[in-house]
């Protein structure tokens, strides 16, 4: 059975080490794995999302309306823009870190300040985390994606060593132990 | 020993396998990184080449001596490098060569959605059509097989979705081919007299091909589980990445006729195909290519009829077509404020817009990150057609305008397209003297592709020292008198010297020279902050559309994240509010 995660943020968040992670744990873990992102516009500042799906055999690389297991967002209406996505038993992590847009900085739109709540009042499992707050314990603001991927890893069925283990496979050496702890916030954090 | 890699990693990867000794390619999403990654080998020679016509004519000099060779180009940089393309099917090779083309259906990141297939046929070339990154790797090797076996370039076409998605590849081993050169004028000098004898060498090298893909198990027909009767009274002919969404729909419930090479298309495996499922749909993303041939054979298929001609497919578009049972999902009353793409906080571009804006300019653009000058808040762009024709357009513009546009029109144009296409544009603003002002927004490197080096940075693509192009000793050379260098920091002085320019009853360039901010040598400023005492909220900085500043509280406010101290912001505030730190 074919899994769905999606990761999805603002150009620049650092979505792409959190997708090269998530392959690399699940390439040695010996399932196919697809990891599909558009790029071009990545540090641009724009919605980006990277679709990640693995299984026994994987054929398409993108994820539609509907299949995704779960969605990993950077930013608050990151989330709500691809809630669609979702499964109706999927879960859908949130970094509560709100990034305006290009409409709302010259106010010809409002950012929905409250769109988690209207989210969980529709029946969508929210696991909202302050992934900003945890990643500058840790020591790096930029350590955000590690910190999200730590949350992640709650929900897999698949011992943590073998994701601190990808951890070192992923980031420059001076940077695994920062990085370590990171996920460990993201793990613990209830 | 497997690894996970995007399809362009994986062709670059097999160019490197099948023995490739010299790339020659011009950046363009989605087709970028083959080029980077095969750049990272050692034993290879690989070059950013001006633009993809003398890309493709560097890679045919390679291929002409006797290295293997390819060039990499998105789907429109095939149209300027089509003039060696229809000349070279008839040279034939030495040397194997493949041409890289990546296709982008849905426009990620491009001015269209052309379908580079129509090129293998009206250029007589054969095109290989990987579905992922697996077929990328294999597909580039065989390319050079094909090419040396049927001497004729070989392209090989990508998509976005094959290009940037990561699946896993199996590595070989590099094998070194080297060919003689020897004189030939009769198969390399194209003049009439040898090309109308190389014509039918073209025709006969076609019926061939046909035959290959015929039989050659690179198109293959998947029969489904066997019950196929029961389940499905239909069978697909698919290709590219449309093969895995056909496959996601269905599995192995439906007979596939997968093909691997889409030009030429093979006549007798369609027809067995048809005769054994009946009823045949054609999936294939933008035009209908296969469908036609099909249509052209008698095989009354459907195609066009159920999927659009528009855009990427997904497994869900198949599943729709079909009628297959839609998935149930979440909706939200609240409306999500869309988040496009946009110039980075302190982006030397944007002082640059800012004064056309505010002038009420006419200007005709090009193709680059500056094509994001066109969005709220500043709108600042009249046009962007293809690359370089900011510049060739200007003069036309102002040839039917006279005095009427001469001095309330100009176009901008970065470095690295400048030297791609604009020149030329220049040389005919000097040449047929029209009262033309360009402003090549010079931030040193190829910013929308991801920073490449190009012939004003004075790097090479492996970031050694290169021959480096002097753009204001080149327009003086052209016969352009009147050249100004500008800080697009500085707005009085940005502002002031357009206005001179335009007034001038000559052809022009200004020059807006500031490094993009995100080289890494450029060292940020420390952040500036607002001073809420002076701010009046006159949102004045607003309008300029920096995403470091927002709005909170009835004041501007700096994220001290994304500021990195261009100071832009606080020569447009007219209360001195925004301060750096120390004031």
């Amino acid at each position: 059975m074919t899994k769905n995660v999606m990761i999805v943020g603002v150009g620049g968040q650092g979505s792409l080490l959190a997708s090269k992670l998530l392959g690399r744990l699940l390439v040695d873990e010996g399932y196919d794995v697809k990891v599909s992102e558009v790029h071009g516009m990545s540090q641009r500042g724009g919605s980006v999302v990277t679709y990640v799906r693995f299984g026994d055999k994987v054929y398409s690389p993108v994820i539609e309306n509907g299949e995704a297991d779960f969605i990993v967002s950077f930013e608050k209406i990151e989330a709500a823009r691809y809630v669609q996505m979702l499964k109706k038993d999927g879960t859908i992590i949130v970094n509560t870190q709100q990034i305006d847009p290009m409409p709302v900085i010259i106010g010809a739109a409002e950012y929905p300040a409250s769109i988690i709540d209207e989210m969980k009042s529709k029946g969508v499992h929210v696991d909202d985390i302050d992934a900003l707050s945890l990643a500058q314990e840790a020591g790096s603001a930029k350590a955000c994606n590690i910190v999200l991927m730590g949350r992640l890893a709650k929900y897999f069925d698949m011992p943590k060593e073998k994701w601190i283990s990808a951890i070192e496979k992923s980031v420059k050496p001076q940077f695994v132990e920062m990085n370590k702890k990171a996920f460990e916030l993201g793990y613990q954090c209830s | 020993m497997k690894e996970l890699m995007i399809g362009n990693k994986a062709i670059a990867r097999g160019l490197y396998e099948a023995g490739c000794a010299v790339i020659s390619s011009y950046p363009g999403t989605p087709s970028t990184e083959i080029t980077e990654e095969f750049a990272k080998y050692d034993d290879v020679y690989c070059e950013w080449a001006p633009n993809e016509k003398v890309a493709m004519e560097a890679a045919f000099g390679a291929a002409l001596r006797g290295k293997r060779s390819a060039c990499c180009m998105k789907h429109v940089g095939l149209n300027v490098a089509a003039d060696p393309l229809f000349t070279m099917s008839y040279t034939g090779v030495n040397a194997g060569m493949v041409i890289c083309v990546a296709d982008d259906p849905g426009m990620h990141s491009s001015q269209n959605e052309q379908d580079s297939r129509h090129y293998a046929i009206a250029a007589k070339v054969p095109m290989l059509e990987p579905s992922d990154s697996q077929e990328a790797l294999s597909y580039a090797k065989l390319a050079y097989e094909l090419s040396e076996q049927y001497d004729t370039p070989v392209l090989l076409k990508m998509c976005t979705r094959v290009a940037h998605s990561q699946s896993i590849v199996e590595i070989g081993e590099r094998v070194e081919i080297v060919k003689t050169y020897e004189k030939n004028p009769q198969k390399y000098i194209m003049a009439p007299a040898n090309a109308i004898k190389r014509h039918p060498f073209v025709e006969e090298r076609t019926a061939k091909l046909v035959e290959y893909a015929e039989t050659s198990g690179i198109n293959r027909i998947e029969d489904g589980d066997g019950n196929r009767d029961s389940t499905h009274d239909f069978g697909i002919i698919t290709s590219s990445t449309s093969y895995q969404y056909v496959k996601e729909a269905f599995g192995d419930s439906v007979a596939v006729l997968k093909l691997g090479m889409v030009n030429p298309l093979p006549v007798k495996l369609i027809q067995d195909f048809a005769a054994k499922v009946g009823k045949v749909y054609v999936i294939e993303e933008l035009d209908p290519i296969i469908e036609t041939h099909c249509k052209a054979m008698g095989i009354d298929v459907i195609g066009k009829d159920k999927f659009s001609i528009l855009g990427e497919f997904s497994q869900k578009s198949i599943e729709a077509a079909f009628d297959m049972a839609d998935k149930t999902v979440f909706s939200l009353d609240t409306a999500i404020p869309v988040r496009p793409p946009m110039m980075c906080a302190g982006c030397p571009h944007r002082g640059m817009y800012y004064v056309l804006a505010k002038n009420k300019l006419t200007v005709l653009g090009d193709i680059g990150c500056y094509t994001l000058g066109s969005m709220p808040p500043l709108n600042a762009l009249d046009m962007t057609l293809c690359m370089g024709a900011s510049v060739s357009g200007l003069h036309g513009y102002n040839k039917a305008g006279g005095d009427e546009t001469g001095n309330k029109t100009v176009c901008v144009i970065g470095d690295s397209t400048f030297m791609h296409s604009g020149v030329t544009g220049l040389i005919n603003i000097a040449y047929n003297r029209s009262n033309s002002t360009v402003i090549i927004l010079d931030n040193s490197i190829t910013g929308m592709t991801g920073h490449q080096q190009n012939p004003t940075t004075g790097y090479s693509i492996k970031g050694d020292p290169a021959g480096k192009v002097d753009l204001e000793s080149l327009c003086h050379s052209i016969g352009i008198n009147s050249v100004r260098v500008v800080d697009p920091y500085n707005l009085e002085e940005c502002e002031r010297v357009v206005k001179e320019e335009l007034a001038k009853n000559e052809p022009s360039v200004i020059i807006s020279r500031r490094p993009c901010v995100l080289l890494k040598y450029v060292k940020p400023k420390k952040p500036l902050h607002v001073n809420t005492e002076k701010c009046r909220s006159c949102k004045r900085c607003m309008k300029f559309g920096c995403p470091a500043i927002s709005f909170r509280d009835n004041h501007a406010v700096v994220d001290e994240t994304l500021c990195i101290g261009c100071g832009v912001c606080a020569q447009l505030c007219p209360f001195d509010a925004f301060e750096s730190e120390g004031e």
